[in-house]
């Protein structure tokens, strides 16, 4: 598998489009609504895609620069579509403390990506994450929104096993 | 019908809790036995996760770690039937859950529910001492309030231990038609979890905690702002806010008095300065995450503009037992300035990790070995960062140090949230001098030069240390560069990552590739 970080599709479907517009009417006049606004937007659509800015930006009384700039800010909002699944694998000191370090390096070998990639296959795209609350089974990791603990490359690849192939 | 107990907790699905709760459920199923089972919040003992319990007359008993392999032979021991000669006899037996070491030597006040109730039943948390604390506050004046919150001499769980009651006092004589209390769920610091806890294993003690705060100094609206990183806390803790609402416990004429308070969940999104509380309210606001210079303090001019109580969880989550079983109550635990306990999270390279309330006072040696039972490897602990990733690491020869902030900043240390994170012999600790400014470069907010720059510089600098480049030049370099952002930084993100940096060489030199002498010029 190679690194990919290019390939997926990045295309607005009308629905997803509707979708999109509807989050912006509900969060139009909440009061700071953009974050909500933008992780309503992520949780659907997968990604904050960047050629709705305008009209966010409009509705919210904003500057599209400004919505650029607080979607950028975080690392939690992207601004692309990424692959079916997400690995977050925990850098932090617990993690460090038990082994992370060699985990990752390993994942990363073994899916052919680095972090903020995607496996060719588009498949699983792999993020860094600094502590999941999971620091007393270290090491951790999250796939898509389930953390795991005391983990190790081989139970980390049944995991990615089993969520693609059921 | 017997019940069973199953956690919920992130940590124990972490380690299979769901399988093991089907394993259970559908076993009981074809056995014909009658169980109830029940999701209740972890006890904190991570390494016996999955932890089943079993009711019986005498009490709970505890099976643990369970898995679903295991589920088989604990129902050919009879494990539903407790106290019978068969389940003692199952390896996994762990006897009475309140007879556990662990826990009887604990003073549970703040997690004085978590892991014994449901965490989404609203009657088991009431049948618990819930909400006996609004039920006082709600008969008090809001001068009244804040005096109890000050005389229990409650300080700032987030971190900085600055006093609860006196916050709240600023808030409360700030006049203003708008106020606000938001709860900081960020939860940024590694090694820690017990925000976490709380909100996935009694939501309700923090919705209590808040509402009392909102009556103290009269704010009606509240937000917690909760880490994108905690899926099941954010359900968990929605869930809680809908029963309070439905039950009168949030919203307008709270429990008939005539008070009002909402309450609402905005998820972060996952990044570490946003904890800090100006850049939490920036991010609230719906803008970038960038630090704002005190003053204002947020008691003042906070969220909107408005006065604002910005509090973490823990403080907030204390509340409800300080205005139940009155300020002296809680005051009578702790030592020196440093009353009441702290939930203390064991984490890292330890053979039993997890959650120790306990007064102030403990050392840390006792929480590493007599608690956390040595490392998990079976190598010495050679290392150990208190109070999370812009904490120091401490020596071996500073573990009889109690916990207690002032003690803790007598060494140079602090204790933060309470995380404890332990290494091993094989840590190399210039790697964590490098790595703490590497953290600090990804996650700076980029307002400050010291900052933005010096974490940067940082990094390099820790490779030429560690490449052997220049030794002398490179480590005075790094003292320079640790006293620039010690003293130059706007927040405590830069301004503290030289705790880290500077303990680790002053503390571990050999690593530098110093001697002693070299390391102390
Ligand atoms: N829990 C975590 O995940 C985490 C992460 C990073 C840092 N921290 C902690 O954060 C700490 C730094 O926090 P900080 O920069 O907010 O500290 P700070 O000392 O500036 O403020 C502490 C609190 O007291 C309030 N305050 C101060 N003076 C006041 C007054 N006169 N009246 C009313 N309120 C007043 C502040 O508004 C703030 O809420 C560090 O010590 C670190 O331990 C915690
Ligand atoms: C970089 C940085 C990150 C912080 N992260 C958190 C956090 O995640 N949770 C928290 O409660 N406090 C955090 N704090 C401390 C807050 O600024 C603030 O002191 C705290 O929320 C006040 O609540 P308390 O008085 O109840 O502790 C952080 C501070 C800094 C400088
Ligand atoms: S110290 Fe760092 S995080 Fe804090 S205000 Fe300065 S640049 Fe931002
Ligand atoms: S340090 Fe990895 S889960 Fe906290
Ligand atoms: S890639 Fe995961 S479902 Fe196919």
């Amino acid at each position: 598998m190679v690194g990919c970080e290019v390939g997926l599709d990045n295309t607005l479907s009308n629905e997803q489009h509707a979708q999109i517009q509807a989050h912006i009417q509900a969060h139009q006049h909440v009061p700071g609504g953009l974050m909500p606004l933008l992780h309503a937007i992520q949780d659907d659509i997968g990604y904050v895609p960047e050629v709705v800015y305008p009209e966010i930006a409009k509705a919210l009384a904003l500057s599209v620069a400004e919505v650029h700039g607080v979607v950028t800010f975080y690392h939690h909002f992207r601004t692309h579509p990424i692959g079916k699944h997400v690995l977050q694998i925990c850098r932090a000191e617990s993690c460090q403390s038990m082994g992370s370090e060699k985990l990752e390096a390993e994942l990363k070998a073994k899916l052919g990506v680095d972090y903020h990639q995607t496996t060719a296959d588009g498949s699983v795209t792999l993020l860094p994450v600094y502590c999941l609350g999971n620091c007393g089974c270290s090491p951790a990791v999250m796939l898509d929104d389930e953390v795991y603990g005391r983990m190790n490359t081989e139970k980390v690849t049944e995991l990615i096993a089993e969520v693609c192939h059921g | 019908m017997v019940k069973v107990y199953v956690p919920i907790d992130s940590t124990a699905l972490s380690l299979g809790a769901e399988r093991t709760a089907k394993k259970i459920v559908q076993e009981a199923q074809t056995r014909g036995v009658n169980i109830t089972l029940v999701r209740n919040g972890s006890r904190g003992l991570f390494w016996l996760e999955p932890l089943v319990e079993v009711e019986t007359a005498q009490g709970r008993v505890a099976f643990g770690p369970v898995q679903p392999s295991d589920v088989l032979s604990l129902f050919e021991a009879g494990f539903t039937e407790a106290l019978s000669d068969s389940a003692k006899a199952h390896p996994l037996y762990l006897g009475l859950t309140d007879d556990l070491a662990w826990l009887k030597k604990q003073q549970r006040l703040t997690f004085a529910r978590v892991g014994i109730t449901d965490p989404l039943s609203l009657e088991e948390y009431v049948a618990h001492d819930g909400y006996k604390g609004l039920k006082n506050a709600l008969a008090m004046s809001g001068a009244d309030i804040v005096k109890a919150v000050t005389d229990s001499g409650l300080r700032g769980r987030g971190g900085a231990a600055f006093p609860t009651g006196i916050k709240w006092n600023t808030v409360l004589n700030a006049p203003a038609e708008q106020k606000y209390v938001v709860c900081n769920a960020d939860e940024g610091d590694s090694g820690t979890y017990s925000d976490r806890m709380i909100v996935e294993d009694d939501p309700f003690v923090l919705i209590e905690g808040m509402t009392i705060a909102g009556i103290a100094v009269g704010a009606t609206q509240g937000y917690i702002y909760l880490r994108s990183e905690y899926p099941h806390a954010l359900k968990t803790l929605n869930e809680a806010i809908r029963k309070a609402n439905l039950a009168g416990y949030l919203g307008e004429n709270i429990q008939g008095s005539g008070r009002t308070f909402y309450l609402e969940v905005r998820r972060a999104a996952g990044a570490y300065v946003c904890g800090e509380e100006t850049s939490l309210l920036e991010s609230l606001e719906g803008k970038r995450g960038l630090v704002r210079f005190k003053p204002p303090l947020p008691a003042i001019e906070g969220l909107f503009g408005k006065p604002t109580i910005v509090n973490n969880v823990i403080s907030l989550a204390t509340v409800p037992i300080i205005l139940d079983k009155g300020a002296q109550y809680y005051a009578d635990y702790g030592m020196g300035r440093s009353r009441g306990t702290l939930p203390i999270q064991l984490a890292g390279n330890l053979k039993q990790t997890g959650l120790v309330e306990l007064a102030f006072g403990a050392t840390l040696r006792e929480l590493l070995y007599d608690f956390g039972g040595g490392s998990a490897s079976g190598r010495p602990i050679r290392a150990v960062q208190v109070g999370g990733p812009l904490g120091a690491y401490l020596p071996e020869s500073q573990f009889d140090t109690p916990l207690d902030y002032e003690e803790f900043s007598k060494i140079w240390a602090v204790l933060g949230h309470g995380g404890i994170v332990a290494f091993d012999e094989s840590v190399d600790m210039a790697k964590m001098a490098r790595y703490a400014f590497e953290f600090c470069a990804v996650e700076s907010c980029g307002k400050c030069t010291p900052c933005r720059i010096g974490s940067t510089r940082g990094v390099e600098v820790m490779d030429k240390i560690v490449l052997g480049k220049n030794h002398p030049q490179n480590v005075q370099l790094l003292r320079d560069l640790s006293d620039t952002m010690l003293n130059g930084s706007l927040c405590a993100l830069g301004g503290m990552t030289p705790y880290p940096v500077l303990s680790a060489l002053n503390h571990f030199p050999e690593d530098f590739g110093l001697s002693n002498k070299e390391a102390a010029a």
